[in-house]
C-alpha cells in the first residue's frame, strides 16, 4: 500500500470509528441512532444551503486556526491559545469594523482582517516573550490567556463596544460596508477564500521553501538545527507562534465580519480547541487541514441539526470528535513505534 | 577436576527482522578471570550480553551458570542467577539519590537511615566509596559509572558484564575501573568488558572472545596475542591499524583560522572554558586538539565553527563546516531522511535553494551521489537517517560537511563509535580534503586518532591552549593534557 493510501486510511477509519461511537451512544441511551445520524446528514449535507452555511462556515474558522496550529507545532512549539487569540481578533475586528463605515468596503474589510491578524499576534506575543524571557512553557501561558481573553470579551461588549442602549451585552452591528462578501443566498462568506489562501501558501511554504524547512527543522532537531544548520531556533519558534496566533485573530476577525457582524461573549464555540483537533486529524498538512475543517464543521453543523431535529443532545458528536482524535493519535503512536522496532532491529 | 564456567553461552542464535544479529555465538567465562569481548560496531557484542543478562530471548543456544543450563525471562532472573550489567549509557535516575537508585535496581526497601547505611556499607565493601546522600543528576561521569556497577553488583553479583565502560573515562579514570574488574575477579568472581580498544583487552584481561558477524571468529588466552592478531579478527584484515604517517604540512600556505587572545565561556554561559588561546591553521594542514574532557577543547573547537560567541581576536577563512561529535542530536536530526538531513547542514548556501524557493529534487540527487560517493549504506536518500548504523550516519555527516567545500573543518571526535574500517575511512577522507587544501581543526578524546590523523598536535589543558613541538613524545603531549608541570619524559 502506498504511503499516500495509508496516510488517508488512518483519518478514514477514525471517522469511522467515531461514527460508530455515535451510534452506540445513541443506542445505548434509548435514542434511534438511524434517525440520530440521519438528521446529522441532513444538517450538514442535506442540502446545499447546509452545506454552504452551516458545515462550510463552521470550517472557515477551524481551518484558518488548524492551520495556525500546525504552523506553531511544525516548528516546536505548542499554540494552545488560539481561543483567546480567535476573541482578541474578533475584539479588534469588531473595533474596527464599526470606524471604518465610510470607506470604501475592500479597503474597510482589509482593516477589519489586519485588526483581526494584529491582535492575535500581539496576544500570543505575550507568551512569545515570556517564553524568549523567563523560559515560561508557552503551552500554560497560552492556554491561560485564554481565560483573560474570554473575560476581555465579556467587558468590552458591557463597556466600551457595548451597543448604544447599554441593555444586551453585545456589540452594535457592523455596517454593511465593513462586512465580508458572500456568495448570494447563503452565509458562506469571504473567510473561505483567506483560508483557502492561507492553506496553499503554507503548503507552498512546507513543501517548496527553504524558510519552511528550516521551521521543520527547529521543530523536529533544535540542536541539530542550530549546531549542524547554523539556524536561529528560537526565533523561528517565535515567528511560527506569533504568525499562529495572526491566523487565530484572522479567524476571529472573519467571524465577525462574515457571520455574526457583532461580538458577543460566547462568539466561539469553542473553535480555538476543536481546530487542534483538525490541525491532527490532518496531521498538520495544509490541504488536507481543509478537508478535515470541513469535516469537523460538518460534525458540528450536524450536530446542531441532530439536537434541533431528533431532540438528541449535540454532546453525542464532541465525543465522536475524541473518538476520531484519539484513533489518529493511537495510530500514529503504533506506526512510530513499529519504525523505532524496524530501526532497532537494523541497527 | 576443573570447574565449569562461571557463565557459559553455547549457540545463541538471534534474529531482528532482516538482521542476523547473532548466528552461533557464545562465549565462557570462568571465576577468577576477566574476559574481554572485541569487535566491530554490530558484530553482536551488546546484543550477546543483553541475552546474558536477560533482556533479549534468543532463537537458539543454551545459557549456563556454573554448569546448570538456565533461561531468564528477564533482567530480575539474571540477576537472581548473580549476573550484573552495567550498560554503555548510564540507567540511574538523575532526581533520586545514589541511595534510592540502588534500593530501586537491587529491589531494597527505602527505609532511608537504614537504606543510607546498607549502601556505604556495600559501596566501601566493593571498594567504590560514594556518597548515598548524593544526587545522581549531581553526579560526575566517573561517578555516576562506579554508581551502575554498585547497583550491577547490589544483589551478590558473580558476574559482571561491562559494555563498552572506558568510552566516557579519562585515562586514569580507566586505570582505576580495570583494576576494579581485577579485583572482582580476584575475589571468585567474573568480568565480561566489552571494548573497542585493543590495547584494554591486552593489558586487563585473562582470555579473549572477537565477535564479527554474529559468530566467534576467536576466543582464546590473552598472553601472547598481539593487538595485531586481535584487530585481524576483528576486521578481518590486519592493515586497518596502520595509517600511513602523515605528511609534513606546507608551512607557507595561507592562514585560514587564526586565533588570538581567544575567550570563550562554557556553554551554560557561566565560566569561561578557554582564556588567551593562540592557535594558527594554515590551508592544508590538519591540526589536532589533544585534551581530557572538560578542558575548554570543546569551546574552543565550537567558537572557531561559529556555533559559540568568543572574545578575541577569532578570523575564520568561509565556509567553515562542523563535525558535532554527538551526531544523532547535534549533527542528524534521526527522523529526517537523508536527503534533508544533507539540506540542513548545506543551509541557504545550497545549489538547490534558489530565493526562497528550495529544489528538494535536485537535492535528493545529490545526496543520493553523496551516499554512492563516500559509500554510505542505504536504502536511498529517501531512507530516515535513524535506520543507519552509526559508522554510516557518520559517513554521511562527513560527505555533508566536505559537499559544502569549505574552508575550514573543525571535528569533534569524527570517529566516535565507528568500527576500525568506518575510522579509516573518515580518517582518509579526511587527509584527502586536507592535500586539497582544506584547513583542519581535530579534536579525538582518543589520543592514538590525534597522532595518527594531524599533522602538528596542539594540547588543550585548562582552558589554555599548549602547542606541542614535532617528535614530542606520547608521554609529553600526557604530561601536558593532565596540567602536569614539568612532566617530561
Amino acid at each position: 500500500m502506498s504511503a499516500r493510501l495509508r496516510a488517508l486510511l488512518v483519518p478514514a477509519l477514525a471517522l469511522v470509528a467515531g461514527l460508530l461511537v455515535i451510534a452506540l451512544y445513541l443506542t445505548a441511551s434509548g435514542f434511534d441512532a438511524a434517525q440520530g445520524l440521519a438528521a446529522m446528514w441532513r444538517g450538514a449535507f442535506g442540502s446545499w444551503y447546509a452545506v454552504s452555511s452551516a458545515t462550510l462556515v463552521r470550517a472557515i474558522p477551524l481551518a484558518l486556526i488548524a492551520l495556525g496550529f500546525s504552523l506553531a507545532l511544525r516548528a516546536g512549539t505548542l499554540n494552545i491559545g488560539a481561543e483567546g487569540q480567535f476573541y482578541l481578533g474578533a475584539i479588534a475586528a469588531t473595533w474596527v469594523g464599526l470606524h471604518a463605515g465610510t470607506l470604501p468596503r475592500a479597503l474597510a474589510v482589509a482593516l477589519v482582517v489586519a485588526a483581526g491578524a494584529g491582535a492575535g499576534l500581539l496576544w500570543v506575543a505575550v507568551p512569545a516573550w515570556l517564553k524568549r524571557r523567563f523560559g515560561v512553557l508557552e503551552v500554560i501561558s497560552t492556554l491561560l490567556l485564554n481565560f483573560v481573553a474570554e473575560s476581555l470579551t465579556s467587558l468590552m461588549v458591557q463597556g466600551p463596544l457595548q451597543e448604544p442602549t447599554h441593555v444586551y451585552p453585545q456589540s452594535d452591528m457592523l455596517p454593511v460596508s465593513a462586512r465580508f462578501w458572500a456568495v448570494p443566498g447563503t452565509r458562506l462568506h469571504a473567510g473561505a477564500v483567506l483560508a483557502v489562501a492561507a492553506a496553499i501558501g503554507l503548503a507552498w511554504l512546507y513543501r517548496r521553501t527553504a524558510l519552511g524547512f528550516e521551521l521543520l527543522a527547529a521543530g523536529a532537531g533544535p540542536r541539530a538545527a542550530r549546531v549542524t544548520g547554523g539556524l536561529d531556533v528560537p526565533r523561528l519558534a517565535m515567528g511560527a507562534l506569533l504568525a499562529s496566533g495572526a491566523l487565530a485573530g484572522i479567524a476571529g476577525a472573519a467571524e465577525v465580519g462574515g457571520v455574526s457582524f457583532a461580538l458577543y461573549p460566547n462568539l466561539s464555540p469553542g473553535y480555538g480547541f476543536t481546530g487542534i483537533a483538525v490541525a491532527l486529524l490532518a496531521r498538520g498538512e495544509p490541504l488536507g487541514i481543509l478537508a478535515s475543517a470541513v469535516l469537523f464543521g460538518a460534525l458540528e453543523a450536524g450536530a446542531g441539526a441532530m439536537q434541533r431535529d431528533a431532540g438528541i443532545p449535540s454532546v453525542a458528536v464532541y465525543v465522536a470528535e475524541a473518538v476520531i482524535i484519539v484513533a489518529v493519535l493511537l495510530a500514529d503512536t503504533l506506526a512510530a513505534r513499529r519504525r523505532a522496532a524496524l530501526a532497532e532491529a537494523g541497527a | 577436576m576443573t570447574a565449569p564456567p562461571l557463565l557459559s553461552l553455547e549457540g545463541i542464535a538471534k534474529r531482528f527482522g532482516r538482521v542476523q544479529a547473532l548466528a552461533g555465538a557464545g562465549l565462557a567465562v570462568r571465576a577468577g578471570t576477566v574476559h574481554a569481548l572485541l569487535g566491530e560496531n554490530g558484530a553482536g557484542k551488546s546484543t550477546l550480553m543483553h541475552v546474558a543478562y536477560g533482556m533479549i530471548r534468543p532463537d537458539a543456544g543454551t545459557i549456563r551458570v556454573a554448569g546448570a543450563p538456565v533461561t531468564f525471562a528477564n533482567p530480575r532472573g539474571a540477576r537472581a542467577a548473580g549476573i550484573g550489567m552495567v550498560h554503555q549509557h548510564f540507567t540511574s535516575v538523575p532526581a533520586f539519590t545514589v541511595a534510592e537508585n540502588v534500593a530501586l535496581a537491587a529491589g531494597w526497601a527505602v527505609r532511608p537511615a537504614a537504606l543510607r547505611a546498607r549502601v556505604r556499607a556495600l559501596a566501601e565493601r566493593l571498594g567504590l566509596p560514594l556518597d548515598p546522600d548524593a544526587r545522581a543528576g549531581d553526579l560526575p561521569v566517573a561517578l555516576l559509572q562506579r554508581l551502575e556497577i554498585v547497583k550491577a553488583l547490589a544483589s551478590e553479583a558473580r558476574v559482571l558484564l561491562l559494555d563498552e565502560p572506558t568510552g566516557v573515562l579519562t585515562p586514569p579514570e580507566v586505570d582505576d575501573l580495570l583494576a576494579l574488574a581485577r579485583r572482582f575477579a580476584g575475589q571468585g568472581g567474573a568480568v565480561v568488558l566489552i571494548t573497542h580498544k585493543l590495547d584494554e583487552a591486552l593489558r586487563a584481561t585473562d582470555e579473549v572472545t572477537v565477535l564479527r558477524r554474529g559468530q566467534v571468529v576467536l576466543a582464546r588466552p590473552v598472553a601472547g596475542a598481539s593487538a595485531r592478531d586481535l584487530a585481524s579478527a576483528m576486521v578481518g584484515d590486519a592493515t586497518a591499524l596502520d595509517e600511513p604517517p602523515p605528511a609534513p604540512a606546507p608551512g607557507d600556505a595561507p592562514v585560514r583560522v587564526r586565533l588570538a587572545g581567544l575567550s570563550v565561556r562554557r556553554e551554560d554561559g557561566t565560566a569561561p572554558a578557554v582564556q588567551g588561546a593562540e592557535l594558527v591553521v594554515r590551508a592544508g594542514e590538519i591540526v589536532g586538539v589533544a585534551a581530557v574532557e572538560g578542558n575548554g577543547q570543546r569551546e574552543l573547537l565550537r567558537a572557531v565553527a561559529g556555533v559559540l560567541p568568543a572574545e578575541g581576536t577569532l578570523e575564520v577563512a568561509a565556509p567553515v563546516s562542523f563535525i558535532a561529535e554527538d551526531r544523532t542530536t547535534e549533527g542528524l536530526v534521526p527522523a529526517f531522511t537523508l536527503t534533508e538531513n544533507v539540506a540542513l547542514g548545506l543551509g541557504r548556501a545550497a545549489p538547490w535553494v534558489r530565493g526562497p524557493s528550495l529544489d528538494w529534487a535536485a537535492a535528493r540527487r545529490r545526496t543520493a551521489a553523496l551516499i554512492a560517493d563516500y559509500d554510505v549504506r542505504a536504502p536511498g536518500p529517501d531512507a530516515r537517517a535513524s535506520a543507519l548504523s552509526g559508522g554510516n550516519q557518520q559517513k554521511l555527516v562527513v560527505a555533508r560537511a566536505l559537499e559544502r567545500r569549505p574552508a575550514v573543518l573543525v571535528a569533534e571526535n569524527p570517529t566516535r563509535g565507528l568500527d576500525l574500517a568506518a575510522t579509516r575511512a573518515v580518517h582518509d577522507r579526511l587527509r584527502e580534503a586536507a592535500g586539497r587544501g582544506l584547513a583542519v581543526l581535530v579534536h579525538s578524546s582518543d589520543l592514538d586518532e590525534v597522532l595518527a590523523l594531524a599533522h602538528r598536535v596542539v594540547v588543550v589543558s585548562r582552558g589554555r591552549v599548549v602547542p606541542v613541538p614535532v617528535g614530542a613524545s606520547r608521554q609529553w603531549i600526557g604530561g601536558l593534557m593532565l596540567g602536569v608541570e614539568g612532566a617530561l619524559a
